[in-house]
């Protein structure tokens, strides 16, 4: 527990450093997207009988939330090849599911972190969203198979070069067609089980449905724990294999 | 003779075809200052990896305190400190913030992470950097941390490597002396360095290590009476030359006979001399 707490504790420390940088870059993503798609092209957009900015903001705290928590990959990538202040953990007697826990729940807040901004500027521009414990639990379930993923994508790559190739081709991607700007239903039918099955596509349904207050398939909710298991699970393994 | 509280035996690390290691084995006596001497490359700091339990080894055994360290991997890295060669300070945190995380790895008690902090900075000399970032410390400063907080679990091994690379001579001679107050302390510590004057100074016993295999140990003056008591230096046009004489007016008389066509100096024998005389068999 001790060992988990040193890890998280110093996420939290480092972030408590940089908080007025952090919560800025938090911030200019999610208003570019609400001022570009929301405000300046979804104007004159309705669907399903609700205003586009209230369609959108339920799917771009999806995104940014997966966004934020596989981030924890560059602040991994810097301790692991740069200041190299990982292989303090790799020397002391700190479990593998103790670190792991540890970087997955600091991704966890930097997700809840950027959440709460997303929920302040929709605040500011009149959009009311419904709010209740699935939603946050959704987002916390997002958050973390993304941070594992994060994990695991730091363990596995050999430099910090290949870390943008995994975000150029997996999150942004999966960012425009996961049900963030528009509903997966007008996707062709060929690749729209593919993407219905992916966790941000169930974030952005699940907490769309919460935020616009219409009921939802707890059954996604279940799928989304269990792809959050997988996740942890496979970056526990990557873990393990990153000893020299 | 008690048993050795550090074993390496027949340690081997492969990358490919390239040999890192190559069947390096040593001992080391409880209380002991043990330095590992060689060229760059030539898998000191390897060997610290290995013991530390941060690089696996392609084979070999490594026991302390008579245990297996890979079955008991766990445990025997709290048993251990390392002191890596660069500094892996948080540089954005304190100096407190470091150690507070450092004990929290460690399973330490917040009130013992506490006491430990006190007691390590007064050691140091360091209690008014106690909230200063890292980044805002000097070189000598940082490695102090950097020591101080490998220290602060009680390791009773302490792994140094290249404690001083890099460092003014003023500042590398008050980091030996701060490690030999860590040695009487009754810490047994494993330094590898390149230093001769280092080995010289610190240790009890030098292993010396080329490409991979550990071919000598002994005491340093041990080493140093085996070549003699004085060098004499010849500077001649295409190289320098060292002759060894155990009898100071054997080497005078050297001394007079080159010092008509070359420039000569005569002195005393020192751990590199030791070091060169390897180097120089070796090719």
């Amino acid at each position: 527990m001790k060992g988990f707490l040193a890890i998280y504790l110093r996420e939290i420390l480092l972030l408590k450093k940089r908080i007025f940088r952090v919560l800025l870059s938090f911030s200019i993503n999610p208003l570019l997207y609400i001022f570009a798609f929301g405000i300046g092209l979804g104007k004159n957009i309705s669907i399903g009988g609700k205003t586009y900015l209230e369609f959108l903001i339920p799917g771009l705290i999806a995104a940014t939330s997966m966004f934020q928590a596989f981030a924890i990959n560059i602040e991994i990538n810097i301790s692991r090849f740069y200041l190299k202040t990982f292989e303090e953990f790799q020397a002391s007697p700190l479990s593998y599911f103790s670190y792991a826990l540890g970087e997955i729940l600091s991704g966890v807040t930097r997700a809840f972190l950027s959440t709460l901004i997303i929920l302040l500027i929709s605040f500011l521009t009149g959009v009311k969203l419904y709010l209740n414990f699935y939603f946050f639990l959704t987002i916390f379930l997002n958050a973390f198979v993304f941070a594992s993923l994060g994990l695991t994508s730091a363990m596995i790559i050999k430099s910090h070069a290949d870390q943008a190739l995994i975000t150029n081709f997996i999150i942004t991607p999966m960012m425009f067609l996961g049900g963030t700007f528009f509903p997966t239903e007008n996707l062709p039918s060929l690749i729209k089980p593919f993407i219905e099955i992916l966790p941000l596509t169930i974030t952005s349904n699940i907490l769309r449905n919460i935020a616009l207050n219409k009921s939802f398939d707890f059954s996604y909710l279940i799928i989304l724990f269990f792809i959050a298991l997988f996740s942890f699970i496979l970056a526990f393994y990557s873990l393990k294999g990153a000893k020299d | 003779m008690s048993a050795p509280v550090l074993k390496v035996e027949n340690l081997v690390k492969r990358y490919g075809s390239l040999y890192a290691l190559n069947g390096a084995s040593f001992e080391i006596k409880e209380k002991e200052l043990f330095a590992l001497l060689g060229p760059n490359g030539a898998g000191k700091t390897t060997i610290l990896r290995i013991i530390a339990g941060l690089t696996n080894p392609t084979s070999g055994k490594v026991y302390i305190f008579q245990k297996n360290l890979f079955k008991n991997l766990i445990w025997a890295k709290s048993q251990i400190g390392i002191v890596p060669q660069h500094i892996n300070l948080d540089l954005e945190l304190t100096v407190e913030e470091n150690l507070i995380l450092h004990g929290l790895l460690y399973k330490m008690s917040l009130s013992l992470i506490k006491k430990r902090i006190d007691e390590l900075l007064e050691f140091a000399d360091l209690k008014e950097r106690k909230y200063s970032k890292i980044k805002e410390l000097s070189g000598g400063l940082k490695r102090r941390v950097l020591i101080i907080r490998a220290l602060m679990h009680q390791p009773k091994i302490l792994l140094l490597d290249e404690p001083t690379a890099g460092l003014d001579p003023h500042i590398r001679r008050k980091i030996w002396s701060f490690i030999k107050n860590i040695q009487a302390r009754g810490t047994t510590v494993l330094l590898t360095t390149h230093y001769m004057d280092e080995a010289e100074n610190l240790a009890d016993r030098v292993g010396f290590i080329f490409s991979g295999k550990i071919i000598d140990i002994d005491n340093p003056q041990n080493f140093i009476n085996r070549l003699g008591n004085y060098a004499v230096d010849v500077y001649f046009f295409d190289q320098l030359k060292t002759f060894y004489f155990n009898d100071k007016n054997e080497a005078e008389k050297e001394l007079i006979k080159y010092s008509k066509n070359y420039f000569v100096s005569l002195r005393k024998i020192t751990l590199e001399d030791v070091f060169l005389q390897y180097v120089e068999k070796r090719l």
